[in-house]
């Protein structure tokens, strides 16, 4: 404050609109570029190395090395096939049981909120302590849905074919609240009078919903599925706790055992760099939706 | 929907809630079963048939708390006379709950890593929150060069996937011995939170009328006053929606807490699946851990119903 006496005419102005301005501002800027923007650009120059955090030997300068290494590694590829599987089915589980909910939610139903309400429990949980729950839940001995599905002792985590199906179910039940509660929005935005004026038209059903419903909701459901993508390549805590498969091994479990397991540095560093151009790329369009759905 | 139904549409519209309620149940059953499964002695958790109807006892929850030692011996009738009616549960277990040598209860990781979930999500929120709450009424209320470019920037922060951030941190974080500490997960956690946080309550402080302020500067207030005596007690349903969310997400953080912390300073969700371990986990202790902490959790989702379209879209839509 430059003013001594606050109450003075002069204090009124206080500081200028652009030093509170930058005062509000350049804190986050700052605090996000130290903790996010900075480690990224440590772990670029590391990425050119061959560094183990394990050992004591000096890092050496190994140039393009690691990111040829793992280009040329048939297993990330693998890995990266894996973390498309398993968004394709979740997201595509994840749209069907949301929207469909949406649509059976959007009438006049009594308890309407609080069902609403219930549904949302799952996706406000931990994904660590979802997956421990869901092991106890998948149990081949005395799981409850192998008994209630008469399934009796069915491997659904230790058969290989079926692990990566098992955390993605898992992933469906934790989600799909999430892409119903978006639906639901969209749905309830439909202005009524377009359904009233398509009932004087006899139109049926499925012309009523694949011309006026659908295109309504496509903008909002568009950003829960690039939503829901964009976490579901995330992928670590769900599949890590289930599972120990190979074959639910996502990418950023790889990542994380490449990186504090192996102890290869380096290398991991060079990975989570191609692993954020990918991100970086979604999130582009991500961001463009968001702002196209927020201009209507 | 038309107020003159016919009659399909009424026999449509009853099939329509039956099965949102079959769906609603299938949902919660998971949770209805990690919850009663935390009240069941430890020979009902694993029965098939499983069990259903049973007498609720609150023994997982002083396993969950107590270090315990195996019984070779049944208790002494003394013994058992002695012992307070909690521990009278595990001894019926065939454990005894392990005491100091000043007879002082010896207490299990799990107070110890709940207290360390409470204090890295409660301190990473206020940060989390105060800051973004600055943030968003400068960008709300001020013209910011490349405001849609920062806005992103700030956004694309929370994009990243936790590994690719985890490892520069974890050598960063060794480098200057903030690992394993509080301090260290708080500042992940508020930089985590903070693009978020910031889009949120930008979304908030938007819908608060400007005239509002400029009404307040008109007679006399600075704008810093103007801001903490107008914007904020009109924005205070919006901060704490979000602290409730930014809360939520710290509370559940599982990779960064994992690759951090291994014994000072490890929250609850890291904690909790190690102890499920080799051999015969006791499923009960585990469901009470997680039914413990998934308490919050619910709590807060019921108080903040009405807010979580907008939190879990970054206020990009409203209801």
């Amino acid at each position: 404050m430059t003013s001594l006496n606050t109450n003075s005419r002069a204090a009124s102005h206080g500081m200028s609109d652009i030093r509170i301005r930058n005062l509000f501002i350049i804190p986050t800027i700052l605090f996000l570029i130290v903790f996010n923007i900075f480690p990224l650009i440590y772990s670029l120059g590391y990425s050119f190395t061959d560094f183990r955090a394990s050992s004591a030997a000096p890092a050496n300068f190994v140039g393009l090395q690691n990111y040829r290494a793992l280009l040329n590694d048939p297993f990330i590829w693998l890995n990266f096939a894996i973390t498309a599987k398993y968004v394709i089915v979740s997201v595509t589980g994840q749209v069907i049981v949301g929207f469909g909910t949406a649509m059976l939610l959007n009438r006049d139903i009594p308890l309407k909120g609080l069902l609403t309400t219930l549904l949302l429990l799952p996706m406000m949980l931990s994904m660590a302590v979802v997956g421990l729950f869901w092991k106890l839940l998948y149990d081949p001995s005395f799981g409850i849905i192998n008994y209630t599905l008469g399934l009796g002792s069915f491997e659904w985590l230790s058969n290989p074919d079926m692990a990566l199906y098992a955390v993605a179910i898992t992933d469906i039940w934790m989600w799909s609240p999430f892409v119903m509660l978006l639906s639901l929005a969209g749905l309830s935005a439909v202005p009524k009078h377009l359904y009233e004026a398509a009932a004087i038209d006899r139109a049926g059903p499925f012309y009523t919903f694949f011309r006026i419903t659908l295109p309504l909701v496509a903008p909002i459901l568009m950003i829960a599925i690039i939503f829901r993508t964009m976490e579901a390549f995330k992928t670590f805590d769900l599949a890590y706790i289930l599972t120990s498969q190979p074959t639910t091994e996502v990418i950023s479990i790889r990542l994380y055992k490449m990186a504090f397991q192996e102890w290869q540095t380096g290398r991991s560093c060079a990975l989570a760099y191609i692993v954020l151009i990918m991100v970086l790329a979604i999130t582009n369009i991500y961001v463009k939706y968001l702002n196209k759905v927020k201009e209507r | 929907m038309a107020a003159v139904q016919t009659r399909s549409e009424r026999a449509l519209n009853r099939v329509a809630i039956a099965a949102v309620l079959v769906i609603t149940l299938i949902f919660l059953a998971p949770i209805y079963w990690i919850t009663s499964t935390a009240f069941k002695p430890r020979n009902l958790a694993t029965t098939i048939p499983p069990t259903v109807l049973f007498q609720p006892e609150i023994s997982p929850f002083v396993k969950l708390f107590t270090k315990r030692s195996q019984l070779r011996v049944a208790p002494t009738p003394e013994e058992y006379a002695a012992a307070p009616w909690w521990e009278r549960m595990v001894f019926d277990g065939g454990e005894k709950i392990v005491r100091s040598g000043r007879g002082e209860v010896q207490l299990s990781g799990y107070p110890n890593r709940f207290m360390n979930s409470l204090i890295v999500a409660i301190t990473s929120t206020v940060l989390a929150v105060g800051m973004g709450t600055f943030t968003a009424y400068g960008f709300s209320r001020f013209k910011v060069k490349g405001e849609a470019d920062l806005l992103f920037f700030i956004l694309s922060t929370r994009m990243l996937p936790p590994v690719v951030v985890a490892i520069p941190m974890f050598l960063m974080y060794r480098a200057v011995g903030l690992n394993d500490t509080h301090w260290g997960l708080i500042i992940l956690y508020t930089a985590f939170n903070l693009s978020f946080s910031v889009w949120l309550m930008k979304g908030f402080i938007d819908e608060i009328p400007k005239e509002y302020e400029e009404a307040a500067l008109v007679d006399g207030y600075t704008r810093m006053q103007a801001f903490f005596k107008i914007v904020i007690p009109e924005a205070a349903t919006g901060i704490a929606a979000t602290a409730v969310f930014c809360f939520i997400t710290a509370w559940n953080e599982y990779a960064f807490a994992l690759i951090m912390t291994n014994r000072r300073a490890q929250t609850a969700p890291p904690f909790i699946p190690s102890q499920v371990g080799s051999g015969l986990p006791d499923w009960t202790v585990i469901a009470a851990g997680t039914f413990l902490f998934l308490l919050p959790v619910a709590i807060f989702t019921f108080l903040l119903r009405n807010h979580l379209l907008r939190g879990m879209s970054f206020g990009a839509i409203r209801k």
